[in-house]
């Protein structure tokens, strides 16, 4: 099935050799692993992982383990929260397994994966994950997490995501990060960043905690602040619904609005050609280029929230937001082999502009709110991907403002200056908005202007003046926007160039290149999870130690055990 | 030292010069009589129970008898005297000099098989805590005690080896030992079957043949281990442990004796006539083995386990009777051919034996299992009576492993929801057969006197006759 489209008739050729092609799009009425129910402001999502219900065969999903199949439930199920459950405050991330919360990614499927499934396997579990907390922090839809069993590995690091752990006290349930002792990698979505940075749990302490297989539990486990309360186990059930409801009373979400729903994306699906309402995606397998084209709004936009919520779904930012997601996990995981990405608009600035003054206007609006956050996290979902990224500014594109941002993230951006000889359309211009100073952080806290201009502060100033101006290439290069403004003589040997030497290089190292130049400045804990986290378990995940053939990752589960190179690297 | 440990607690482990271990249990000893004051057997602290104390491990010394007030007992700690230059028997290190001490790289898998095992042993006790109100002799009621004090001892055993071996973390687990309880709605037992009531004397004699056994299977398999402590504690272990399968062989024989006597008395095979005679019918009988033996295999846990096989690997659990097995004792590439259900159908797989090594334990438990109903089936014929026990298909109702996912009858079909619906009363004790198996369920505590229900054994305890006074009550 296609992104959005239910249809199995249209399967698309895979880009990644033989592969089988994921789906990303999902409803509950399709959950295979989870149950979600709503009481009042509180729901449950409770992780009840089908064994045989895989994304490819040769593994089983035993004890509420999961592979990617599972967390695209999970990610949906967050993302209708926040959108279709204006009234729900707290959610109870919980499991209908007797004995199990959750042990963690199923060990097998990583034994079995390619690097660059485990890879995009954990980016967009780490990306579900920060989409947990980014829920509790700015939706004001807190999560919680109630630990009724065994909480291991990925599990434990599930829990860590949400702002709350309660621990089932039976003398028997346990939480643990046992991936070095047992499997010879890390923990891979965020826990040992999520441990020492977010709960502040002691480096010596949390040394213990990951080295201890059979983990921590009862009052130890609180004590070491590994989780925030123990409750005995015939209390268990009453002590989460009670702290889920103080929780959903301090929400400022709307207690009696009405969500809205989202229904599945219009897209047609050719293998090499993507085609959503306003996003039109190009796969050229032989210049190794996804050309995307985003089409910007016709209409002005409505006046304030209420009409937002009456357009739902097709409002177009949102409609933007969700069609840009669901390309961008898709062309990460489906179409790996394509490394450059070229971003291209075409619309109106004046009517972009528009849409941007409502959602900067209207942010005490919920539905306002979420879609202004959906569009942070889906730029971040690009920043994050290991791509390169271009833009291209040409006659009769919309870079404004939201939009813009695509030109400030590339790691190489080309403006027309002038029009092109010839054309009647005249010469492009972007447009900065309030939009592209706060709204947008990337995962290093800073905005993309803020990151780019880390050493010309002083043209940040200067840029915010520019607000609402057009800028045609020279100017934009000026201010800092830009990388190059060739004209219409230079313009298709420029940008055929750039694209061409791309495609030479090394893709790792391009990978590498783009995720240290694309994010300067402070650190945070997106920054560490993303960067020094993935990166060393990357290493890692390569080393014979744990991916050779004698190695323990390999070996889990046969009962042989490995055997260790011992130097240290 | 506020406790005069080493007069209290006898034991061939040096407890006198181990600073460690004495500072351990003296903690710990105080502990464990509260435990057993409130969680022991009912209303027993007064008694005076003529009862087998270890004194040491020679053939003289793990014997001794007389009466004791139970709280009283001299619960020792004992191991099985050394081997000189034992090798690790199997597994990655097979051949290497056995460990003194907790290898590092298996202090947690260790800890988990002892803290396993432990739970079990007080978990028992817990279970029996109320039979004694209603034994239907005093030789059983004496018998039930020793067993309860043995448990006892084999939780002492376990927790020594937390002391000794397991630093702080040990001596946590030791701790919460005896904060876990059966059945209870907070702290439960590790294992599931361990937090069922043991409700009657048929169950109770049901459970030590067939739950103790699989104690005595998961014992052998510990008293292989390179881990050599822990080798030679379970090696004096089970000792003990064949007195308990005797009183579970010899008791479900007692029921059969008695039942087949009232049959050939009245002359009938009609079970109404003979519960009506206050015995227990054949039928009845079957049923509750169905029931006992099926749980009792779950105990052993999957068919095709990870676990096991790294256990098996490191050189920390093996197989039963390891030595007397011949092949390479490392299993990497070996084959087993192991009983799962794979879409719906029963069927033998081959697997790498590392990884049947569970199943390898379940087949000797069976085998084991086997002999006894064997014994119980020629007292029947002795009694020239048409019935024959059988032990179900080992897929019949398990909630553990591959055949937990399907209904599948004693004699080995799979069969459907509405068929097992029809059946179970058939199979399993029914609540009309629970309600018939307690009604009969009254203390005859008088020397020489016997339920109904039972027959005497053949022998008492020590050379004393069975109307010796095994129990006193004060």
């Amino acid at each position: 099935m296609a992104p959005g489209d239910n249809a199995p008739t249209n399967e698309p050729s895979s880009g990644t050799g033989g592969e089988p092609v994921v789906r990303f799009a999902t409803s509950p009425d399709q959950y295979k692993h989870w149950n979600l129910t709503i009481d009042g402001n509180v729901a449950r999502l409770a992780m009840s992982v089908a064994e045989d219900a895989t994304l490819k065969p040769g593994y089983e999903l035993k004890l509420n383990s999961y592979d990617l199949g599972v967390d695209i439930e999970l990610y949906d199920a967050i993302q209708r929260l926040r959108f279709e459950h204006p009234e729900v405050g707290c959610v109870v991330l919980c499991s209908d397994h007797p004995q199990v919360f959750c042990a963690g990614a199923n060990i097998r499927m990583l034994g079995m994966s390619t690097h660059d499934h485990k890879v995009n396997f954990c980016k967009f579990t780490n990306e579900t994950r920060n989409g947990i907390e980014d829920a509790t922090e700015f939706s004001k839809q807190k999560y919680i997490c109630a630990i009724n069993g065994t909480a291991a590995g990925g599990g434990y690091e599930l829990a860590l995501a949400t702002d709350y752990i309660m621990l089932i006290d039976d003398g028997a349930s346990t939480v643990s990060l046992p991936e070095l002792p047992l499997l010879a990698v890390l923990p891979g979505t965020g826990g040992l960043t999520r441990l020492v940075d977010k709960r502040k749990v002691r480096h010596d302490r949390s040394d213990v905690f990951c080295t201890a297989t059979e983990g921590m539990r009862g009052q130890r486990a609180a004590d070491w602040n590994l989780i925030d309360e123990i409750v005995p186990r015939s209390k268990f059930d009453d002590a989460v619904t009670e702290r889920a409801n103080e929780f959903a009373a301090m929400s400022d979400r709307p207690k009696d609005a009405i969500g809205i729903s989202f229904t599945a994306l219009n897209v047609s699906d050719d293998g090499d050609k993507l085609v959503y309402d306003h996003l039109k995606i190009e796969v050229d397998r032989g210049s190794n280029v996804v050309n995307f084209l985003i089409k910007g709004p016709c209409d002005l936009p409505p006046k304030d929230g209420p009409g937002v919520v009456e357009q739902g779904v097709n409002f177009w930012p949102l409609a933007i937001a969700r069609e840009l997601d669901a390309a961008i996990v898709h062309l990460r995981l489906n179409e790996s082999q394509v490394g450059t990405w070229v971003f291209r608009t075409e619309g109106d600035n004046e009517v972009l502009e528009a849409y941007d003054k409502l959602l900067e206007g209207h942010q005490d609006h919920w539905l306002v709110r979420e879609i202004t956050l959906y569009l942070k996290r889906t730029l971040k979902r690009i920043d994050v991907s290991a791509r390169s990224l271009i833009a291209l500014v040409e006659p009769g594109s919309c870079f404004t403002g939201t939009l813009l941002e695509l030109v400030l993230i590339a790691d190489r951006s080309f403006m027309l200056d002038g029009q092109i000889e010839g054309s009647n359309i005249s010469a492009p211009s972007v447009r900065l908005t309030n939009m592209n100073f706060g709204p947008y952080p990337m995962c290093n806290g800073l905005t993309r202007l803020e990151t780019r201009l880390l050493g010309e502060p002083e043209k940040i100033s200067e840029a915010k003046a520019a607000v609402g101006r057009d800028l045609e290439a020279l100017d934009a290069e000026d201010a800092g926007l830009v990388t190059f403004a060739p004209d219409d003589i230079d313009w298709d040997d420029e940008v055929r160039l750039a694209i061409e030497e791309r495609a030479s290089f090394s893709p790792d190292g391009l990978t590498g290149l783009e995720a240290n130049l694309r994010f300067a400045g402070p650190e945070t804990m997106e920054t560490k999870i993303f960067g020094r986290l993935s990166a060393w378990q990357n290493w890692i995940f390569q080393r014979p130690n744990a991916a050779g053939p004698e190695g323990a990752l390999k070996l889990y589960g046969t009962g042989q055990r490995s055997e260790f190179d011992k130097k240290r690297v | 030292m506020s406790i005069d440990l080493n007069s209290r607690i006898p034991n061939n482990v040096n407890l006198a010069d181990d600073r460690r271990l004495q500072r351990a249990l003296e903690s710990w000893q105080p502990s464990f009589i509260d435990w057993w004051k409130e969680m022991g057997p009912e209303g027993t602290l007064d008694h005076d129970v003529y009862l087998r104390t270890a004194v040491s491990v020679e053939a003289e010394g793990w014997a001794n008898f007389g009466y004791v007030k139970m709280p009283d007992y001299r619960w020792g700690i004992f191991v099985a005297p050394p081997v000189e230059g034992r090798s690790i028997p199997f597994g990655e290190h097979k051949g290497q000099p056995v460990w003194q001490e907790v290898p590092g790289e298996y202090r947690a898998s260790l800890r988990r098989l002892i803290v396993t095992q432990g739970d079990t042993e007080p978990a028992s006790v817990e279970q029996q805590r109320l039979l004694g109100l209603t034994a239907p002799s005093l030789y059983d009621l004496r018998n039930l005690f020793q067993v309860n004090c043995e448990e006892g001892r084999h939780l002492w055993a376990m927790v020594y080896l937390l002391h000794a071996y397991f630093g702080r973390d040990g001596r946590e687990e030791a701790e919460m030992m005896l904060q876990r309880h059966s059945g209870d709605v907070d702290k439960p037992r590790i294992l599931g079957a361990f937090n069922e009531e043991t409700a009657d004397w048929l169950s109770y004699f049901m459970f030590t043949f067939f739950t103790d056994r699989d104690g005595k299977f998961q014992l052998s398999s510990l008293a292989e281990s390179g881990f050599d402590p822990l080798a030679r504690t379970c090696q004096f272990m089970l000792t003990e442990e064949a007195h308990h399968m005797f009183i579970g062989t010899t008791g479900v024989m007692r029921v059969v004796t008695r039942t087949c006597e009232v049959m050939n008395e009245l002359k009938t095979d009609d079970p109404e006539k003979i519960r009506e005679a206050g015995a227990i019918d054949l039928q009845t009988l079957q049923k509750y083995l169905n029931f006992h033996y099926s749980v009792s295999l779950d105990l052993f846990g999957q068919e095709v386990s990870t676990n096991a096989a790294n256990y098996y690997t490191a050189g920390l659990k093996g197989r039963f009777e390891e030595s007397k097995i011949d092949d390479d004792h490392v299993l990497k590439d070996g084959l087993s051919r192991v009983t799962m259900l794979e879409d719906g159908v029963i069927k033998d797989v081959e697997y790498n034996a590392l990884l049947a090594v569970n199943e390898r334990l379940r087949d000797d438990y069976v085998d084991d299992c086997q002999t006894g109903v064997t014994r119980w089936n020629k007292v029947i014929k002795r009694h020239k009576i048409d019935f024959e026990l059988k032990l179900p298909h080992r897929g019949f109702h398990r909630a553990i492993g591959t055949f937990s996912d399907a209904d599948i009858s004693p004699d080995g079909q799979v069969i459907s929801k509405e068929d097992w619906k029809k059946n179970i009363d058939n199979w399993l004790p029914s609540e009309e057969d629970r309600v018939f198996v307690i009604s009969l369920q009254k203390a005859c505590v008088q020397p020489g006197k016997i339920a109904s229900w039972v027959a005497p054994p053949s022998r008492g305890i020590d050379g004393h006759p069975f109307d010796y006074e095994y129990v006193r009550f004060n």
